[in-house]
């Protein structure tokens, strides 16, 4: 009876409700969510609505619908707009959210009000944010006119509405690029096991990219997802959002990386200036190796940010617009327009996985790291 | 303590003598269509002075944002005592085959509707379970506006067919005019798109796509599809981020030649712009469908559960009533549901309007719900968006053929 001190028990009633809580209001609807991605909630327009729907069980039906089905090429267009939404959204933050900072770093006049003046975008909503780029970014206004200013005719660059895209790939060649990919990764684990000396891990990792090279060579090239090629690629529409989410966010990693420059003892940089170390090479070795935990952290927040993002996107580029659209906004409409529940539960669970792959090896690393203390 | 339990009492009776005559009146008539729905609350005021009236309104172009909102709360259980719904498919399909509303047959006896609106009308709001709502105007949709100044400018005539409109575009373009035709988001997309289809495809052939004897897939139907495509050419390229507002206002200004939108335009034109009919802006039907009448209704109906049911009977009554048709309709742009309005108080285009809702033929829109189901028109507009990009009529016709079987049409 030790463990139920006075002390544990106070804890035990004080944490109770918000596990309570939080195992109904996020774990139990997660589970329903993903119960009513696996029916047939909504496919059938007069049972959608119903005060007692029937609804049935039908397995994985409308996941492959989604990556399968002829009418869900929005849905395939939009993993792939979120791909590169992803990545130049946390590349342009990054870049420019640790320009800012080194340059705030060395002590600039009027240092506080530069850094409220760029981290002051953060204090806006996304939806604020999206309606004044979505009118600097009309096709006759704001930015597109700036080439007037001297002289020079101005810019028809169709920011929101331009259906061009570029890096194009048939989504039938998918899981042909998903075993390359993975099988580049693993040769590569494997080389660096070899160089460890670990020869299980190298012979295991070796042996696993042999297999998925193989199937790529010989089987990947004939399976056919869907019966015509579809292409999908990075639309130039989503670049107006791109620019305005990173001018959003990057004031946000410029606090950051100023903590994090803040946060280096004086005497780290003396050594080094000790050891002859001109500024760049001060920077490559020792500022920012030492920054490497706040980028890591950064990612996260920024990662699961993009994956989620809904409201940018309805502002700037309105609902109807596949080329610049994003499954949370494919979701909406799904549930909320046409009613078809269990697709969106299904593109929602889809959403959920991928800001899994983004935060539980965050929580997982996090985890060890206080074991690691205590 | 005393104190704080009188002022509870005290509340407690004002809210509910508030809630003794309260009407909740749910609809996305905002903007330029505001003060015509102002007219019929004051006018229900007036016959009924104790009632609270509460204007729910949702803004947003068709009642996208609205038709949202209303899904929440009727799933919520705390439906408004009355909402707005495009007559026809988009209330049965969503909310009539789900048992949500109540029939309506016993009101519009005892009024002595089924004589005062067509029986074209009736037929589109009533199932073989009854009648689902009371429509408050009709609308056309297929108008072709145009400034009558900049077109003698440029020398050209209004398009009669839509090949014609196809080398007027053609003339335009040559002489510097850069979008000829000015079309909005999506949804006003997919209205320019059923034009084009009753134009080309004439109005038999569009009645037969809706009750599946004509299947999108057919040749002629990937045809109109092309045809479309060619129209989208003539216009401007950055369509996504216009309101119809912004593409009339566009016409107005001589910027482009054209624009396909349905009738409320007029109300546009003349209230909020203060121009005058035939001088500031000209219109004629849209290309092909010289003697078609393609419709759209505004009307409420009654969810069941409603809380305020007898004020929102009241209201109804007024919506149908001759003297409300005739306050709302010449202010919102659309002529009266009922065959005997006052044709007086209508500007001159709703007295053109109202002359060939007489003598054309009747159809739907699928834009604003008569003929499809919400589930069909929502996804539609991706269609649309793939169609605009990519150019590909075939591939946009078998996926239009591919909603209307999930949707149940033709069944």
């Amino acid at each position: 009876m030790k463990g139920l001190s006075k002390d544990r028990l106070w804890a035990m009633a004080v944490l109770a409700p918000s596990i309570l809580l939080i195992a109904i209001f996020v774990y139990s609807f997660i589970a329903r969510t993903v119960y009513v991605s696996l029916t047939d909630w909504g496919n059938d327009p007069a049972q959608a609505l119903a005060i007692d729907p029937i609804i049935r069980w039908v397995g994985f039906q409308n996941y492959q619908e989604l990556f399968t089905g002829f009418l869900q090429g929005r849905f395939r267009q939009e993993l792939v707009n979120t791909l590169f939404f992803t990545l130049f959204f946390i590349l342009g933050c990054l870049g420019l959210g640790l320009g800012l900072a080194l340059i705030l770093d060395r002590n600039p006049r009027g240092e506080g009000l530069w850094r409220t003046v760029f981290l002051f975008p953060m204090s806006l909503s996304f939806i604020v944010t999206g309606t004044i780029w979505r009118w600097m970014l009309q096709p006759q206004g704001g930015v597109n006119q700036a080439p007037t200013l001297v002289g020079a005719p101005p810019s028809t660059f169709g920011w929101l509405s331009s259906n061009d895209a570029v890096l194009k790939f048939d989504w039938n060649a998918l899981p042909l690029i998903t075993a390359l990919v993975v099988g580049v990764v693993l040769i590569v684990l494997a080389v660096r096991a070899a160089r460890e000396g670990q020869r299980t891990r190298m012979v295991v990792a070796a042996a696993c990219a042999a297999l998925l090279l193989l199937w790529a060579v010989f089987i990947g090239p004939r399976v056919k997802l869907l019966a015509a090629p579809e292409l999908h690629g990075f639309n130039f529409a989503m670049i107006g959002i791109i620019i305005a989410a990173v001018w959003q966010m990057s004031g946000y990693t410029m606090a950051l990386y100023l903590a994090g420059l803040r946060g280096i003892p004086e005497e780290l940089r003396e050594a080094a200036r000790v050891d002859g170390a001109n500024d760049a090479s001060m920077y490559r070795h020792v500022i920012f190796p030492l920054l490497s935990p706040i980028t890591l952290s950064a990612m996260i927040i920024l990662g699961h940010i993009s994956l989620k993002i809904f409201d940018l996107v309805y502002a700037m580029a309105g609902p109807d617009n596949i080329s610049a659209s994003v499954p949370a906004l494919n979701m909406y409409l799904t549930s909320f327009r046409q009613n078809q529940f269990a697709l969106g539960a299904a593109i929602g669970t889809i959403l959920l996985i991928l800001v899994a792959f983004v935060i539980v090896p965050y929580l997982a690393s996090q985890f060890r790291g206080e074991e690691g203390h205590s | 303590m005393k104190k704080a339990l009188l002022i509870v009492a005290a509340l407690a009776t004002t809210s509910s003598a508030l809630a003794a005559g309260k009407l909740e009146i749910f609809s996305w008539w905002s903007g330029d269509e505001g003060p015509a729905l102002e007219a019929l609350i004051k006018l229900y005021k007036q016959k009924y002075p104790s009632v609270t009236v509460d204007n729910a309104t949702v803004s947003g172009g068709a009642g996208t944002n609205a038709k949202a909102v209303l899904k929440t709360r009727m799933l919520g259980g705390t439906p408004p005592d009355s909402f707005q719904a495009h007559a026809g498919q988009e209330l049965i399909g969503t909310w009539v085959v789900a048992n949500r509303m109540e029939d309506l047959s016993s009101l519009f006896q005892s009024e002595g509707w089924n004589k005062v609106f067509p029986a074209d009308v009736v037929k589109l709001i009533s199932t073989d379970k009854g009648i689902w709502s009371v429509p408050v105007n009709v609308h056309r949709s297929n108008v072709l506006w145009y400034n009558p100044a900049k077109l003698k400018e440029w020398g050209v005539s209004v398009p009669k067919t839509w090949p014609e409109f196809l080398s007027t575009c053609a003339t335009l373009k040559s002489k510097g005019v850069a979008a000829p035709l000015v079309v909005g988001e999506n949804w006003t997309q997919q209205h320019l798109w059923e034009n084009v289809m009753v134009g080309t495809l004439g109005a038999q052939n569009w009645e037969n796509l809706w009750n599946g004897k004509l299947k999108f897939t057919d040749p002629k139907v990937v045809a109109a599809f092309t045809t479309f495509n060619k129209v989208m050419d003539c216009a401007n390229k950055d369509a996504s981020g216009l309101s119809w507002q912004q593409a009339s206002d566009r016409v107005v200004s001589g910027q482009s030649a054209f624009n396909v939108m349905g009738d409320w335009a007029a109300g546009y034109f003349t209230t909020t712009k203060k121009l005058e009919p035939g001088k500031g802006f000209g219109w004629a039907t849209a290309p092909g469908t010289a003697k078609t009448f393609v419709m759209l209704a505004d009307s409420f109906g009654l969810p069941k559960g409603a809380k305020d049911r007898a004020e929102a009977i009241a209201w109804l009554k007024v919506l149908g009533s001759k003297q409300g048709q005739d306050t709302f309709n010449p202010l919102k742009g659309s002529i009266a549901a009922r065959t005997d309005s006052d044709l007086s108080k209508y500007n001159t285009y709703s007295r053109s309007a109202a002359t060939d809702w007489k003598n054309s033929k009747i159809v739907g829109s699928m834009a604003h719900g008569a003929v499809a189901p919400e589930s069909f028109t929502s996804a539609f507009g991706a269609v649309i968006d793939q169609l605009v990009a990519t150019k590909n009529s075939a591939g946009a016709a078998a996926a239009a053929q591919q909603l209307a079987t999930r949707a149940g049409i033709g069944k």
